[in-house]
């Protein structure tokens, strides 16, 4: 290699700045990117990281600012040009189409006409070429949310592309998947592709990545080697400041069942969806449990099925402290005490354009905010400033628009939302999932706090660092099953990983404790 | 120059008032365009349809008699538009609440019998009810399109009337002409103001509006039917049944619609003609829209769409313009309103043209 | 039943299932973008009448034809302009259009209420009909019936056979993601709604110049809502949608033949029998969640905005 083309930076960005009307996601960033370099870029939700890529892959117009490519100045005018550069990227929210083949959708991202079958054939070399196995011919629907992402991949590999853009991979996958995926990441890098890596997750980066750029509140704040920092001193660079610790001193909880699950198997509505076989737990008071998994084995369908959203046939597989609720419905599960934050807000949680007060009579709506069938209006905005108070929720008052928030306010209020109706048994899916540290932190604590008030948990998460932080025991949902709970002291991120695939050890259930029967 | 749409943080209120004054000053507009390019004098033309109607006792008894069907079926299919639940089928709901009144009045009114319009009332909102409950039953069960079902139930209803009218309802006096018996007195709305025709029937819409007010914005029901049009999951999750948000969008609009049915019958209309209504059921769909759904929008926006009913016969005597402009300006006001409504959500940015040809240099 | 009979009844089923052909097919294109326009019947009326105009003044039907194609695809725009960029609802644009092109066409077909059409018979039909034994067969269809079947053909083969037309799928199945790939959805929807509109107004054009070849107010009686009915019922499938048009055209042949069979029934029940039937169907079909799923586009009257 000659010197110049060893100094040229293969991408380059000066001074990029985009804004939005309530926010400036990137604020005179700069970037470079070294050939065959894993470079990552990091930083917590909402530092700006989706728009920068967004940029350089010719979705999102910058303000200002200038775009280097391989020593010559662009304008990166769409993503079909950015591909025709040689850029990559695999999107975190997939842009596949689910009713199409594997093939169908690759030849989407692909310019010109292409023949189905020289094409199935060149997808079938390359995925084995780089260990991501995917069937052309098999339509999306019907594949894991791994998969999916290898047919994302596989997409942007046929490009030959020279930048390769990874925006949050390893959310979906199982752990032993992940390295998988490293392994394939740094083949790449090796023939000379960068790598941009966009994640919030610390040993993964260190693990994998030769540069880092981190983002906070849209600017960028440092640039290092990953490999040479501690993670604490990486996520001190992503927020500020320390994370703060969650004060959990393990309560020992009591025997009493809050919440008892037998034999619960249900046909998922959804024909793409995953059936449920056999479920069988039980949540006692006092405790936090957690059910790991990656996205589509069956936790929709569980947390449906639990709140009251999809009727249970069988009426007894689920009971609250005793009463059979499998037939009740939502407001009648709530009314029995049993409170749920689902992993969707704007749109489940809560409704995007109705005001704050609104949002809290939906799931608030006993005496005294709706009395004799009427609305009453000064009881439900007391109980949303208490909820905006107690849960710092940062937001314009109480008319302000549910979609005004940003996602961790958001968040906090479903969460206060909920906790204020003092339930006995919580149900939460992907508590802290796109929220920022300090938020993730506030709930996890709150969650503690919930628990210690006597209550039992359970909590739905794909993040496994979450679950060893806070549960108290862990189990692993794959294709519809539940394996057995172990104590979190007692199991490890790699079972958890052996068990995601399917494979656990066939154990009866634990025996029962006395004083606790379903009937 | 490029003129982008950029969201707002939050639906400007200004422009939710503003929108429908403004559709309704570009269709003026419109009108004048109009007028002038076929060679007519825009100030009379806007004098004959808009004033002169109204400017005597009996032409504002007119306005009122019609924007009570109006604004009655408006306000029913309002709650069922909130849910996201599209009844398009107030026009044949309507003609089955008239065909039962019309029908048990030839049948059972003998002149003196005080409850001949009481049950008339009953069995014209039943019929518009289950009429309604078709559709309602259809979505509900087998997630058939209301929106279908209920068109298509327009034309059967239209249908029946037409047999009945042309065969076993005809008035033997009737000089063979397709329509009933004249009803009876007692079979027939009092009338509220000598000279005009202005009956008891408006004081069902104002009630009918009051009750939606109460409903839509005080009561828990309507919260939840809010709910459920704005966001199904949120709906689901909360636990409110979206099967009862169709069951109860779908017959308050039957309702409503055989109620006016009713008062067509027991009204203006004395008997039964082969149609019971002059499109009130379509026209009702675009003063619920102008009315933004909303009672006192609703009541509005039913006296200025009765006004261009007016205009339009008004102008098809004097003016000599067929009857069918007065579709065409509602069609046309619907057009405006729903194009000017974008800007409630979001503002328009100009900015200058960039270069979006790729550049490598 | 003799086998000219058959051929009769053949034949009047054909015909009369031509405009729900037309207007249905175009309609399955415009949904397949994800757009859902239902003012089908205000595009038909408006190609009916101008179609009617324009074949009077000229004695053409083929001129007649392509004004109704063109009064379809332009009220089509009106509505793609407020649905697509405006971001208005599709539902209530759709309806806003229905009752538009209703009264439009009454407005303009005032003058030309209950004239018929009186054509030259055509010199190419006499060519034909020379054509030993397939001939008078082949003449009594109009040529219209033999280019729906073109349409068919041509609207299968671009929506399966060709990657515009897989693009085209993708937009309705997930504009957002189309638009991550960088395709422009805009522009894409707004051609498939023009396509959508001006089939629906040769639609319009065919029933008023060849079918029954006069004009009368609402001459469609509700057949622009019966074909939106068949793109369901066809499960979003060419072939099927043609099967669903023929279908319906001959529960109108049948009513016909009823009515002059002297069956006793009154004929305001033959004549409600299609619009029952497409309750029927439309049951038939939306009942499986699974058959929908598959085979709807899953974006269907979702407005896109790109927020870029």
């Amino acid at each position: 290699m000659s010197t110049s083309e060893a100094t040229a930076a293969r991408l380059e960005l000066r001074g990029i700045r985009k804004s939005y009307p309530s926010i400036v996601a990137n604020d005179h960033v700069d970037l470079t990117v070294e050939p065959g370099q894993i470079h990552a870029v990091l930083g917590e939700n909402g530092a700006g990281k989706s728009t920068l890529m967004k940029i350089i892959y010719g979705v999102v117009k910058p303000d200002a600012g200038d775009i280097r490519w391989e020593n010559g100045s662009v304008t990166i005018a769409n993503p079909a040009h950015a591909r025709r550069l040689g850029i990559g990227m695999v999107f975190q929210h997939f842009s596949l189409f689910e009713t199409l083949t594997a093939a169908e959708n690759i030849a989407l991202g692909l310019p010109g006409r292409s023949d189905l079958t020289d094409l199935s054939q060149r997808i079938i070399a390359l995925s084995e070429r780089y260990g991501l196995p995917i069937e052309p011919a098999r339509s999306i629907y019907s594949m894991s949310v791994g998969e999916r992402q290898r047919v994302e991949i596989v997409r942007a590999l046929l490009q030959n592309p020279k930048l390769l853009i990874m925006d949050e991979p390893t959310s979906v996958l199982a752990p032993q998947a992940v390295e998988t995926l490293f392994e394939t990441l740094r083949r790449l890098a090796r023939e000379g592709c960068s790598i941009l890596y966009i994640s919030h997750k610390l040993d993964e980066i260190k693990a994998l990545c030769t540069a880092a750029t981190v983002l906070r509140g849209g600017k960028v704040v440092g640039v290092c080697d990953p490999r040479r920092e501690t993670a604490s001193d990486l996520a001190r660079m992503m927020i500020g400041k320390d994370i703060p610790a969650c004060q959990n001193s393990q309560t020992t909880s009591t025997p009493e069942a809050c919440l008892t699950v037998r034999s619960l198997s249900i046909k998922s509505d959804d024909p793409f969806g995953t059936d449920l076989k056999d479920i069988n737990f039980t949540l006692r008071s006092g405790e936090i449990i957690g059910i790991a998994g990656i996205s589509g084995n069956g936790q929709r369908e569980l947390m449906a099925a639990l709140s009251g959203e999809t009727p249970v046939a069988d009426a007894s597989a689920i009971s609250l402290a005793g009463t059979r609720i499998g037939s009740l419905g939502p407001r009648q599960r709530r009314k029995l005490g049993m409170g749920f934050v689902p992993e969707e807000r704007l749109g489940r949680g809560a409704v995007p354009s109705l005001p704050l007060s609104d949002n809290t009579l939906l799931t608030a709506n006993g005496k005294p905010m709706v009395q004799l069938g009427m609305i009453q209006p000064t009881q439900i905005k007391a109980l949303a400033d208490n909820c905006i108070a107690t849960y710092d929720v940062k937001c314009a008052g109480t008319n302000a628009g549910a979609k005004s928030l940003s996602g961790g306010n958001l968040q906090k209020f479903i969460v206060g939302r909920e906790i204020l109706q003092r339930p006995s048994v919580l149900l939460i899916s992907q508590p802290t999932w796109g929220v920022d540290i300090g938020a993730a932190a506030f709930i996890r604590q709150s969650l503690i706090d919930l628990r210690n008030a006597g209550a039992g948990v359970l909590v739905v998460s794909e993040e496994l660092d979450e679950l060893f932080e806070i549960c108290a025991s862990i189990a692993v949902i794959a294709r519809g099953r539940l394996s057995p709970f172990k104590r979190a002291s007692e199991t490890s991120v790699a079972e958890i990983g052996l068990a995601m695939t399917g494979q656990w050890p066939a154990e009866t259930y634990p025996p029962e404790v006395a004083g606790e029967h379903a009937h | 120059m490029l003129i982008n749409f950029v969201p707002r943080a939050a639906p400007s209120r200004a422009m939710q008032y503003a929108s429908p004054l403004l559709a309704v000053a570009l269709m003026m507009v419109l009108g004048f365009i109009l007028c002038i390019a076929v060679g007519r004098n825009p100030l009379t033309t806007f004098y004959v349809f808009t004033i002169s109607p109204v400017s005597t006792l009996y032409g504002f008894g007119e306005l009122l008699i019609k924007a009570a069907p109006l604004v009655l079926i408006a306000m029913g299919l309002a709650i069922g538009f909130q849910s996201n639940i599209w009844n398009i089928g107030a026009e044949g709901q309507l003609t089955m609440g008239a065909i039962c009144a019309g029908g048990l009045a030839l049948h059972y009114a003998s002149g003196d019998n005080g409850f001949a319009l009481p049950a008339m009332i009953v069995a014209g909102a039943g019929g518009g009810m289950l009429w309604a409950a078709i559709p309602a039953f259809l979505r509900s069960r087998f997630n058939a399109s209301e929106i279908l079902v209920s068109l298509m139930l327009n034309y059967v209803a239209q249908l029946l009337l037409s047999y009945l009218v042309y065969g076993p309802w005809r008035d033997p006096q009737g000089f063979n002409f397709p329509q009933s018996r004249p009803l009876p007195p007692d079979a027939l709305y009092p009338i509220l103001l000598g000279d005009t025709r202005l009956n008891a029937g408006v004081l069902i819409a104002l009630a009918a509006v009051l009750l939606g007010w109460l409903l839509m914005k005080r009561s828990f029901i309507g919260f939840q039917l809010k709910v459920t049009g704005l966001a199904e999951p949120a709906a689901r999750y909360a636990g409110f049944s979206t099967k009862r948000a169709i069951w109860f969008g779908m017959l308050a609009g039957g309702l409503a619609a055989g109620l006016a049915g009713v008062g067509e019958v027991a009204g203006p209309l004395g008997q039964l003609f082969p149609t019971a209504s002059r499109g009130y059921g379509y026209a009702a769909i675009i003063v619920a829209f102008l009315g933004r759904l909303n009672p006192v929008g609703i009541l509005i926006a039913g006296l200025f769409m009765s006004l261009l009913y007016l205009g339009g016969e008004a102008a098809q005597i004097e003016l000599n313009l067929p009857s069918a402009v007065t579709g065409l300006f509602q069609g046309t006001l619907l057009f405006f309103l729903l194009a000017i409504d974008v800007l409630v959500n979001f503002r328009i940015v100009v900015s200058p043209a960039r270069p979006l040809r790729e550049t490598v240099s | 039943m003799t086998g000219s009979m058959l051929i009769s009844i053949v034949m009047a089923t054909l015909v009369a299932g031509t405009p729900l052909a037309y207007a249905a097919l175009g309609e399955l294109v415009a949904e397949e973008s994800g757009v859902l326009n239902l003012g089908i019947e205000g595009m038909m009326l408006a190609g009916a009448v101008t179609g009617f105009i324009a074949a009077s003044a000229t004695n053409s039907v083929w001129i007649g034809v392509a004004a109704g194609m063109m009064a379809g695809a332009a009220l089509a725009a009106v509505f793609a302009v407020v649905a697509i960029t405006l971001l208005a609802s599709q539902v209530a644009a759709g309806l806003a259009l229905a009752i538009f092109g209703t009264g439009l066409s009454s407005l303009l077909g005032k003058g030309y209420t209950g004239t018929s059409l009186v054509l030259e018979p055509s010199s190419v039909a006499a060519v034909v009909n020379q054509i030993p034994i397939v001939g008078p067969l082949l003449t009594q269809l109009h040529p219209l019936v033999y280019l729906s079947w073109l349409l068919f053909a041509g609207v299968n083969y671009f929506l399966y056979k060709t990657k515009a037309g897989l693009i085209l799928r993708a937009v309705g199945e997930s504009p957002a993601s189309a638009h991550a790939i960088g395709y422009p959805v805009i522009r894409i929807r707004y051609l498939a709604t023009i396509f959508g509109g001006a089939m629906s107004g040769v639609a319009g054009a065919y029933l008023a110049t060849v079918y029954t070849p006069l004009w009368t107010e609402g001459m469609t009686a509700g057949r622009g809502w019966i074909a939106l009915a068949l793109v369901v019922f066809g499960t979003w499938r060419p072939a099927r949608v043609l099967f669903g048009a023929y279908l319906f055209g001959g529960v109108t042949t049948a009513q016909l033949f009823a009515q002059g069979a002297g069956i006793p029934l009154p004929p305001e029940l033959m004549s409600s029998l299609p619009y029952i039937a497409t309750i029927v169907v439309l049951v038939l079909i939306t009942r499986s969640r699974t058959l929908v799923r598959m085979n709807a586009p899953a974006a269907l009257g979702q407005s896109f905005h790109a927020y870029a």
